[in-house]
């Protein structure tokens, strides 16, 4: 969707706040709304594409005056009601009813190390992948209203595929039907110029991590240094 | 809540500290309030154990952060060889030395003079984990994750960090499932260094590629 989380390109933020000797949570809260969201995750009741998506989602106004953990709480919230995890009532009362629903697993202390490693959403390929390292490709101009990890600001450029990085779960399609539909991904790299016009700045080069249904083949004619 | 009577027996810190800037006080026990009722019910229900959570936050906290990226730059800064296995594959090089805990997809980005890599992710704040721990507020901010993709020199300099006009600037997006480090350059005044006493140098900020490592000056 184009939501105000795809703000790659935005202006008007002000420079980057820099905090010294920043503790790694701020206030207790924190520590344990990113703790719940892992332990919440482990239980298979939603995806990681879901939670993003469920984010992005948030009112443009709530998205930008919240923090980042504020936005994982509001996150969790609709998530736990719309698995029924939990009502608003006893949200409110503090007081549980009986599960209304099973989860796969639940995360107990002796597992928490499971959770340390990158997990691997590389799945078995369904086709053979249809670009190469060195082709020209052009980013489609598309604007689904669903999940994307394609940003608006490389949508219709012309790019590179400098590597292919295997083929692993669409997060389109996880978020969309709860379909895996698994697809190469490749690393695309955009001249800066490409992206931001004749003023940009020569020297640089930005590659987002493109999944194939986003590219289509570019003519050998195409733009991109 | 019995629930939460087991935290007690803990130290946290953190509690100590508090929001700087835009938050102020009823926001933040909103915020609290809010929090403890997920917990509270989940973990009444039993969706959530608070020993787990209490588990994860303690994790974070002492066990995995940047110290892991820099044992690993440190590395590829004396050893050639670990280092072109560390481009080849961040996890099997880790697990070469003892670093069995990185995971999948996280690839490793070598800043030379002719290119200098720089990590964001616009549409989230997907960030090293494994690598790295937890990322900073910058990371996570709306400036960063706007700027750093059109105006990357301005960004860098927002930091302090000014590249020769030559050098490529590479900024890396990370909207899918792979997650990167920064290997920076070694700097000079380093040479004979113990792995050790370089890892210690190799700040997290060089390790997304905000910033650069500055020539150490030896004591005379």
């Amino acid at each position: 969707m184009n939501g105000v989380h795809d703000m790659g390109g935005m202006d008007g933020f002000g420079t980057v706040p820099v905090e010294a000797n920043e503790p790694l949570f701020h206030a207790r809260w924190e520590s344990r709304t990113f703790a719940l969201m892992r332990a919440l995750g482990f239980t298979g009741a939603w995806s990681i594409d879901e939670f993003r998506y469920v984010t992005e989602g948030l009112p443009p106004h709530v998205y930008l005056s919240s923090s980042y953990y504020e936005r994982w709480v509001l996150t969790l919230e609709l998530l736990v009601l719309k698995y029924g995890l939990a009502s608003k009532e006893e949200l409110e009362s503090l007081t549980a009813n009986d599960r209304a629903v099973e989860v796969k697993r639940v995360l107990k202390p002796d597992s928490v190390k499971s959770l340390i490693p990158r997990p691997n959403y590389e799945r078995d390929p369904q086709a053979p992948a249809v670009f190469s390292v060195g082709d020209l490709v052009r980013t489609k101009n598309i604007h689904p209203v669903g999940a994307t990890r394609l940003p608006r600001y490389t949508r219709g450029k012309v790019g590179r595929v400098e590597r292919i990085q295997g083929c692993h779960a669409f997060p389109d399609t996880v978020v969309s039907r709860d379909d895996e539909d698994p697809q190469w991904l490749y690393t695309v790299t955009f001249d800066g110029r490409e992206l931001w016009g004749p003023d940009a700045d020569p020297t640089s080069k930005i590659s987002i991590e493109a999944f194939e249904p986003y590219l289509e083949p570019e003519g050998t004619h195409g733009g991109a240094s | 809540m019995a629930d939460h009577d087991h935290d007690d027996d803990h130290q946290h810190d953190h509690d100590h500290h508090h929001h700087h800037g835009e938050g102020h006080a009823s926001e933040l026990s909103e915020m609290q309030i809010r929090v403890r009722a997920l917990e509270t019910i989940l973990a009444q229900k039993g969706y959530v154990d608070p020993a787990a959570l209490d588990e994860i936050v303690e994790t974070y906290e002492k066990r995995i952060g940047p110290h892991i990226g820099a044992k690993l730059v440190a590395r590829a800064w004396v050893d050639e060889d670990f280092k072109k296995e560390l481009l080849k594959d961040v996890a099997i090089a880790s697990e070469r030395i003892g670093l069995t805990e990185i995971g999948s997809h996280v690839i490793a980005l070598e800043n030379k003079p002719s290119v200098h890599h720089v990590v964001v992710c616009t549409l989230c704040s997907c960030y090293p984990w494994a690598v790295l721990g937890l990322p900073p507020t910058w990371y996570k901010s709306y400036a960063y994750r706007s700027r750093v993709v059109k105006e990357p020199r301005k960004v860098l300099a927002d930091f302090g960090t000014t590249l020769p006009d030559t050098t490529e600037i590479r900024v890396w997006d990370s909207t899918a499932e792979t997650r990167f480090i920064v290997i920076p350059q070694r700097p000079v005044g380093t040479e004979g260094w113990s792995e050790e006493r370089l890892a210690s140098i190799v700040s997290r900020d060089a390790m997304v590629g905000v910033t650069v490592l500055q020539p150490v000056i030896q004591e005379a």
